[in-house]
């Protein structure tokens, strides 16, 4: 049904959205209770505010922190729009950032490509979660993801990642992700994944392998610098791996979002009673 | 300085052969776990895998290659410990890092005796293999894009070659993989020069989890022909 769309002069494309959404958070003074400092929605990056309700996992079970939910506004990503996400995790607080739901990736008018980019900082002794809904590369989207953490060397941090190669039934489109993590400036994590029609080699048994969802849970924490995490190849599809430095990521390969899912939480038990959800 | 010519041309093939003794032969870059884990079964399987495995380790190691080398030619090794780390945060598996670093050692000691140059021994106690491919190609007088060139041909003849004894294969049928594939490598080492003189944090780092994954299984498997 794009077709018809693909074959249009490709002039700029027609409503696009640009969109930049901020989130901050610090640590309240008095009582050393994590508060939201700014929360700036955009159009279709809706950041809500959702406090905690019990002790909270993935932090120690803290009561304290700021919670924060990440809903969209409108469909999309579609080709052409821009969005950008900035958020500053101000020292020693603790943000718990979650997601209402997967973000569908759509193709625009003209197959222009969509970008998101995700901008991190967290300051010394703050820690960061983040735990993000799948993302959904739809048939003939067009899409450009990229995100970019800088930690403070004693910053924790913990991360999912879940990519979805089309919707049920679907081939995907262009799409090509990067996430890099830096740790008091130096490089700890940078990986990046493509796939799609312009892209070779993706479906390769060294790549994907025919899977249809490929994610990640990323975990950084200062404790780790002496004794990081072993390595543990925990399933066929799924592996726990020490970064180089105090880091471990949990990669993994699924036939769908469903496993992915599953191979994923079942790494973070593998992670220590510090990151116990 | 770079050489031009012939002398050039055979300077590159000595260090692209795969009978240089740095020890490439005793890895399948990832094809032994793949075998056995009967992601790659037949001939097609086999070149999805090697494409699949230049467009991520490949383009990565012909980037560090290429960077090191530009920065070996112009006698500038300061941001050696720089690409050393941004190639660390590139491979998420200890296994590989471990592989990219003991394939590095034992490049360093065979160029340091076939064409020594002061730079080999300037770098770490274990650089990463790229990094030395790149040294190394700087010490013959070749230039980024040989280095990127180099190391995408040894690390994908060196996978292809390993399919012979992993596999009941024609080996026609593995050299036609390669010839089909020249042409592609041609263009990522192209693509790896032209970053080449960039900052290292802006270097591509395309991902392989399957090859992350396998990697570790490999390590812990009792029975195993190569390495990794």
């Amino acid at each position: 049904m794009y077709d018809s769309l693909h074959h249009r002069a490709p002039a700029g494309p027609v409503g696009a959205m640009s969109a930049r959404a901020v989130l901050a958070s610090e640590l309240n003074g008095k009582g050393r209770i994590s508060r939201i400092r700014t929360l700036r929605s955009d159009g279709p990056l809706v950041l809500r505010k959702s406090n905690p309700k019990g002790p909270e996992p993935l932090t120690r079970r803290r009561h304290d922190v700021a919670r924060v939910a990440l809903a969209a506004g409108t469909a999309g990503p579609l080709g052409g729009d821009d969005y950008a996400l900035d958020v500053n995790v101000g020292a020693g607080s603790t943000l718990v950032l979650q997601e209402v739901s997967a973000m569908l990736i759509l193709p625009g008018q003209g197959g222009a490509q969509s970008k998101m980019a995700i901008n991190i900082t967290v300051e010394q002794g703050a820690t960061f979660v983040w735990w993000a809904e799948p993302v959904i590369a739809a048939h003939r989207c067009n899409h450009l993801h990229d995100v970019r953490i800088a930690l403070a060397p004693d910053a924790r941090m913990i991360l999912r990642e879940e990519i979805l190669l089309g919707r049920h039934g679907e081939a995907p489109g262009d799409f090509s992700s990067r996430l890099r993590i830096t740790r008091g400036g130096l490089a700890l994590y940078d990986q990046q994944i493509a796939f799609g029609p312009s892209s070779d080699g993706w479906d390769g048994a060294a790549v994907l392998g025919g899977h249809r969802a490929t994610g990640s849970v990323i975990a950084v924490d200062p404790d780790w610098v002496d004794a990081p995490p072993a390595a543990a190849p925990f399933d066929q599809n799924a592996a726990l791996t020490p970064l180089a430095g105090p880091g471990a990521a949990i990669g993994a390969v699924a036939p769908d979002s469903l496993e992915l899912r599953r191979l994923l939480m079942r790494g973070v038990t593998e992670l220590g009673p510090s990151w116990a959800t | 300085m770079a050489r031009t010519g012939l002398g050039r041309q055979a300077a590159l093939l000595v260090l692209a052969d795969g009978r240089l003794p740095a020890g490439g032969y005793a890895h399948s870059g990832g094809l032994e776990p793949a075998v056995a884990a009967r992601r790659v079964t037949d001939m097609a399987e086999l070149e999805a895998f090697l494409v699949g495995r230049a467009e991520t380790a490949g383009v990565i190691a012909a980037a560090f290659a290429a960077a090191a080398c530009a920065r070996a030619l112009r006698d500038d090794l300061s941001q050696m410990p720089e690409l050393e780390a941004e190639l660390d945060a590139r491979i998420p598996s200890p296994e590989l890092r471990k592989v990219s670093r003991d394939l590095g050692r034992q490049l360093r000691r065979a160029m340091s005796s076939i064409h020594p140059h002061p730079h080999f021994a300037d770098l770490g106690p274990a650089p990463h293999q790229p990094i030395v491919m790149g040294v190394a190609a700087a010490a013959l007088g070749l230039d980024a894009q040989d280095a990127a060139l180099a190391i995408l041909h040894e690390n994908n003849s060196g996978a292809a070659a390993a399919a012979a004894k992993l596999m009941p294969v024609d080996p026609f049928d593995v050299h036609a993989i390669l010839a089909r594939m020249a042409e592609r490598l041609d263009r990522l080492a192209g693509r790896a020069a032209a970053l080449a003189g960039g900052p290292p944090a802006d270097l591509p780092s395309p991902g392989a989890p399957l090859a992350d994954i396998a990697a570790e299984h490999h390590r812990r498997r009792d029975v195993r022909l190569f390495a990794s």
